[in-house]
């Protein structure tokens, strides 16, 4: 029944839209037309057209995400089990983390050039944060029971990193993956945005520059349908790896 | 030579003073349970036996050994959860012998083999959640013993399982400690419950109120073994074992109570 509403209201949010842009209540010059956005993402893949920048877009998206997680995974336990490092860093951390990254764009277009490595790279610092932040809170919160008993097992230092914290923050880590990967997307997009060759920032962007309000609304839709998918890959990863968590919907014996 | 021997060990976090010079020594094969007042610091005496903690003064000896860091010649039972919540039952048991060195299949088959010893026959591949606090009790019971340690220090293990649970467990804890005629571990068993350390023991300690807490006296229990925990309790030997412990450990007791009162 609730795939009958959903379908229902996008149907009904889409008729207004179209009714609004037919009879001028939304001019389509500014909010575009939904049949001609629709016509354009047809006319995109037919053509062929958005492939190499879409393939751009999700490698961009795709680096940043994943080398922001493996960073922020590692540097959140070595930073989770030294406490007195972590003091030292700490303000520096909380600043690096406060900053308006995007304002960093053009400075690692500076440095990385148009290419995709200044989209990584930007992707890279909004995913970093987010997985280290977890990932130190995972740490901190392993039941000192769990370690007490993994120590009394014979674990070694190297062996209760392997097999008590990394799993104890792989929940945190999970957790976060959903907005993270949202955040590598947002990095990629936003950097070409800001200066690229390529891309479907950059097809937005070109097609603002000519007042092409339906294009950028189809690379609105494309982007959008991509982030989903995304978290749909994210989902179904976190059902396969975390079975041993309690799960609501699954009841216990007792 | 005492498998675990208490020479006058202190310790203190801090300004409190939770263990006073404590002297204990337990003869190997020995079920010895320590009773007292709640929070009087017997969690603390398993915790300087397991190595988990370092004496502020004094010194605990295993197996004529001086205890510095984690004591591997002692299983640990914690009153808590202390099954890895990542791994399921098997997986669990299986933690020991795979941080030894054995290799995954050998540590499997032991653990599968330990999971029918303590009746989690089939139950291998659940995980802790899916688990009833018995089964949890009985899985970190097998994790503790595939190891095989000489000593097994207890933490109120089984205070949080309903009564009839808890016989049943205390039973089967019983006839796995006096086992297949090898060489019965020596075990120290911390509880409040003082049924359940006369129905356990052969030595009952009972330790004072804190803080500074000591052991202020012995009871060795001469009831027959085998045992069963729950129809022991009826007999006058019992009865009598009782009302001997219990007049001292009384006086503690309301120790503890009053200072709760008055504070």
């Amino acid at each position: 029944m609730t795939h009958v509403y959903r379908l229902a209201l996008a149907v009904v949010l889409l008729g207004l839209w179209f009714a609004g842009s037919r009879t001028g209540v939304l001019p389509p010059l500014f909010f575009g037309r939904p049949e001609a956005i629709a016509a354009q993402i047809v006319e995109w893949f037919r053509t062929g057209e958005i492939w190499p920048h879409l393939a751009i877009t999700l490698t961009e998206t795709l680096l940043a995400f994943a080398s922001g997680t493996i960073g922020g995974v590692l540097t959140g336990l070595w930073l989770g089990l030294s406490p007195r490092t972590l003091a030292v860093l700490d303000p520096f951390i909380k600043a690096a983390n406060a900053m308006p990254r995007v304002i960093l764009a053009p400075i690692f277009a500076l440095w990385f050039g148009l290419g995709m490595g200044s989209k990584i790279a930007l992707g890279f610092t909004l995913v970093f944060f987010i997985v280290f932040f977890n990932v130190l809170q995972g740490v901190r919160e392993v039941s000192p029971v769990v370690l007490n008993g993994a120590r009394m097992l014979g674990a070694s230092r190297r062996q209760l990193l392997r097999h008590v914290y990394l799993p104890a923050a792989m929940a945190w880590v999970f957790s976060s993956l959903h907005v993270s990967v949202g955040m590598a997307f947002v990095g990629a997009v936003i950097a070409e945005y800001l200066g690229s060759a390529a891309g479907v920032g950059y097809l937005i962007l070109q097609a603002q520059g000519v007042f092409d309000v339906d294009a950028v609304f189809a690379g609105i839709a494309v982007l959008t349908a991509c982030a989903l998918v995304l978290d749909l890959v994210v989902t179904l990863a976190e059902t396969r790896l975390l079975v041993w968590q309690p799960r609501a919907d699954v009841p216990r014996d007792s | 030579m005492a498998a675990l021997e208490f020479d006058r060990a202190v310790v203190r976090f801090g300004a409190a003073t939770v263990l006073g010079g404590a002297s204990l020594a337990v003869a190997p094969g020995e079920f010895v349970s320590v009773v007292g007042p709640t929070g009087c610091g017997k969690s603390t005496l398993l915790n300087l036996a397991a190595g988990l903690l370092a004496a502020s003064d004094g010194e605990v000896r295993s197996l004529g050994r001086k205890v510095a860091g984690v004591n591997r010649q002692c299983g640990y039972l914690f009153q808590g959860e202390s099954l890895m919540p990542w791994r399921n039952a098997r997986d669990n048991v299986a933690a020991g012998p795979i941080f030894a060195g054995v290799s995954k299949a050998e540590a499997r088959a032991q653990a599968e083999a330990w999971l029918d010893r303590v009746g989690l026959h089939g139950a291998g591949h659940k995980y802790p959640h899916q688990m009833s606090g018995g089964m949890r009790k009985r899985a970190q019971l097998a994790q503790t013993l595939i190891l095989d340690p000489p000593i097994l220090l207890m933490d109120e293990p089984f205070s949080a399982l309903d009564v009839q649970t808890r016989l049943m467990m205390e039973n089967e804890l019983l006839s796995l400690w006096q086992g297949d005629g090898s060489a019965r571990k020596t075990v120290l068993f911390i509880t409040h419950d003082l049924e359940e350390a006369i129905s356990l023991s052969d030595l009952v300690v009972v330790l004072s109120a804190g803080p500074a807490t000591t052991p202020i006296a012995e009871f060795t229990i001469n009831l027959p073994r085998p045992r069963d925990v729950a129809e022991i309790r009826h007999t006058p030997e019992f009865q009598s074992a009782h009302v001997r412990i219990w007049d001292v450990l009384r006086d503690e007791v309301l120790k503890t109570y009053r200072r709760g009162v008055t504070a």
